[in-house]
């Protein structure tokens, strides 16, 4: 389980979260909601070490992760696909894929889940030794995906993954997502598209400039005024 | 470009001092030849991990003096009344302190510099080789300062059954830089076609993502500062055998520049680029020299590098692979960016 209490942390003195404290448990699929800049990118990336909080803590499985580097939490099973330029482009779709078993030495491991991700987005397999940056977009992020599962992590967090996608393209992620969850991995997800986000999740937090201000099932949230108002189309300047 | 080509373009040049034996021919491409070691090292670091260090010619300043100094021997005072004393040493011995020492400084610069990145790394590494032309010029019991050291003794190796050979003539220094040239562009090679390679790429790509994958950045980037400095070092050891007299100018950050300007005109971050870039720059002044006046050959010289510049800014070698029929890409790259995605 994950749990963070009372995280802080700020980009030079500006502060881009004010205590903040959520929880992913056993086979749970978390969604992040919240308007740009509420802090939802800052929370993952502090989760996955490439922030440091200056208050708070953090355990996975009981064991403080507080500050630890990207690679130890990587090696501890928390997996990150950071927001924008999701891949490689100079190095090969294989490239890209073998990046995500950089911290693995079980050779025959790593080649089976490769075969796994070749069967699983069989054109990842067709482009193997294409550049990555000559994907399309949805081949980009079916890559980042994959690249992300390589490190068998227990724990993956995905930052916007239908950001900049054709709507077909958006159905098959949030698909992708859903399989990921029922294989048994934890999923954390910060989606600008609050309405699939909610309909997908187990809980979901609402973040607002840097706090949590509801959390609850992705039902409960979905039902709340104030969500409805800000997130779901019912105000005309919603995000 | 294939590794054929290569050996023939080495083949080539091993025969220039015997198809033209012509001394000036021969100082000419000589001094090419190591500015393109210079450019090579610079490569890996500017090419392939995207750091622009303008502090390079301090590595190659770093391994003339070590390596003059080692083979000239030296006795320095080194404060509380302790002197620092070393006999002359072969000059093979000045060549790997050259590397060595330049390696260490380069380890000591990427850990204090790779704490930033951009704008303030650059600053950085200029400072850094403007201390050292200060050191060089001051700490005149040691480099003799502006007096610069003289009666550095030339290359020389250990043949077997000679002994070892002083290499006097022109045409063995060429072969020499030939061969440290050669050497320099397949550990290049061998670094950026393994996993330190890959790494480095993918940092200069997306260093956020290179990081979330568990990539120990700094780690890496000081992996290649250390081999780029040593690289340079041994340049600068060579030139300080070659030319036989140093002084403080050796830190000039026109001798950066001028490996910047072949490792971009060339095709940074491409294996030939700074061997293409170097011949072109380090020979151009040279063949002007006989045909125009000094002026009009710096602007032809500019005037050159705009337009490269301009119209190959990923540079020549880029470019001209790019005219080349792609035999190891598939046909359907092109299919895939034009094709609906599933």
């Amino acid at each position: 389980m994950l749990r963070l209490e009372g995280i802080e942390v700020g980009y030079g003195r500006v502060a881009a979260l004010r205590g903040v404290s959520l929880e992913v448990r056993q086979g749970e699929l978390v969604s992040l909601i919240g308007a740009n800049g509420a802090g939802k990118s800052t929370t993952l990336k502090t989760i996955s070490g490439l922030m440091k909080p200056s208050a708070g803590s953090i355990t996975w499985d009981g064991q403080p992760i507080t500050g630890l580097s990207p690679r130890e939490i990587l090696r501890r099973g928390i997996a990150h696909c950071p927001e924008g330029r999701r891949v490689f482009p100079h190095l090969t779709v294989r490239e890209n894929l073998a990046m995500g078993a950089l911290l693995r030495h079980d050779k025959a491991g790593i080649a089976e889940d490769l075969e796994a991700m070749y069967a699983r987005f069989p054109r990842l397999r067709e482009r193997a030794a294409q550049a990555a940056g000559t994907l399309s977009g949805g081949e980009q992020q079916m890559l980042a995906i994959a690249r992300a599962l390589m490190s068998r992590p227990r724990l993956v967090m995905f930052d916007e993954p239908s950001l900049g996608l054709a709507p077909n393209l958006v159905e098959q992620v949030f698909e992708i997502v859903q399989e990921v969850r029922r294989q048994g991995l934890m999923v954390l997800m910060v989606e600008q598209n609050a309405l699939a986000a909610l309909s997908l999740c187990d809980r979901a937090y609402l973040l607002e400039t840097g706090r949590v201000v509801r959390s609850g099932t992705g039902a409960e949230l979905m039902a709340s005024s104030d969500v409805r108002e800000a997130y779901l189309g019912g105000r005309a300047f919603a995000a | 470009m294939s590794a054929v080509f290569g050996w023939l373009f080495v083949a080539a040049m091993a025969a220039v001092p015997v198809v033209f034996p012509d001394p000036y021919v021969l100082s000419v491409l000589t001094s090419a030849g190591i500015f393109i070691i210079g450019a090579i090292s610079l490569n890996l670091l500017l090419g392939y991990t995207g750091q622009l260090s303008l502090g390079h010619a301090a590595f190659f300043g770093l391994g003339a003096y070590a390596s003059a100094l080692v083979s000239l021997g030296f006795d320095i005072g080194i404060g509380f009344g302790l002197r620092l004393r070393l006999d002359p040493q072969p000059v093979f011995v000045g060549f790997l302190a050259g590397i060595a020492v330049a390696g260490a400084f380069g380890w000591l610069l990427g850990r204090l510099a790779f704490r930033v990145r951009g704008a303030y790394f650059v600053v950085i590494t200029i400072c850094f080789a403007q201390v050292l032309r200060m050191v060089a010029l001051n700490w005149v019991e040691l480099t003799q300062g502006p007096m610069a050291l003289i009666g550095i003794p030339p290359a020389s190796l250990w043949l077997p059954g000679q002994g070892v050979v002083p290499l006097y003539t022109k045409p063995q220094s060429f072969w020499l830089v030939l061969g440290v040239g050669t050497l320099a562009f397949l550990l290049v090679r061998q670094v950026v076609q393994s996993r330190i390679g890959r790494a480095l790429v993918a940092l200069r790509e997306n260093e956020t993502l290179a990081r979330s994958v568990g990539i120990r950045v700094t780690h890496y980037l000081v992996i290649a500062t250390v081999l780029s400095a040593g690289i340079a070092g041994a340049a600068g050891s060579l030139f300080a055998h070659y030319v036989r007299i140093i002084d403080p100018d050796v830190f000039l950050f026109i001798y950066t520049v001028t490996m910047v300007i072949m490792v971009i005109t060339g095709g940074k971050g491409t294996l030939w680029g700074p061997v293409v870039g170097g011949l072109i720059f380090g020979l151009m002044p040279d063949l002007l020299r006989g045909s125009a006046p000094p002026e009009a050959q710096w602007i032809a010289y500019g005037v050159l590098m705009i337009l490269l510049v301009m119209f190959l800014p990923r540079g020549i070698v880029p470019a001209v692979a790019g005219l080349l029929p792609a035999r190891r890409r598939p046909a359907p790259a092109i299919a895939a960016m034009v094709e609906p995605a599933p």
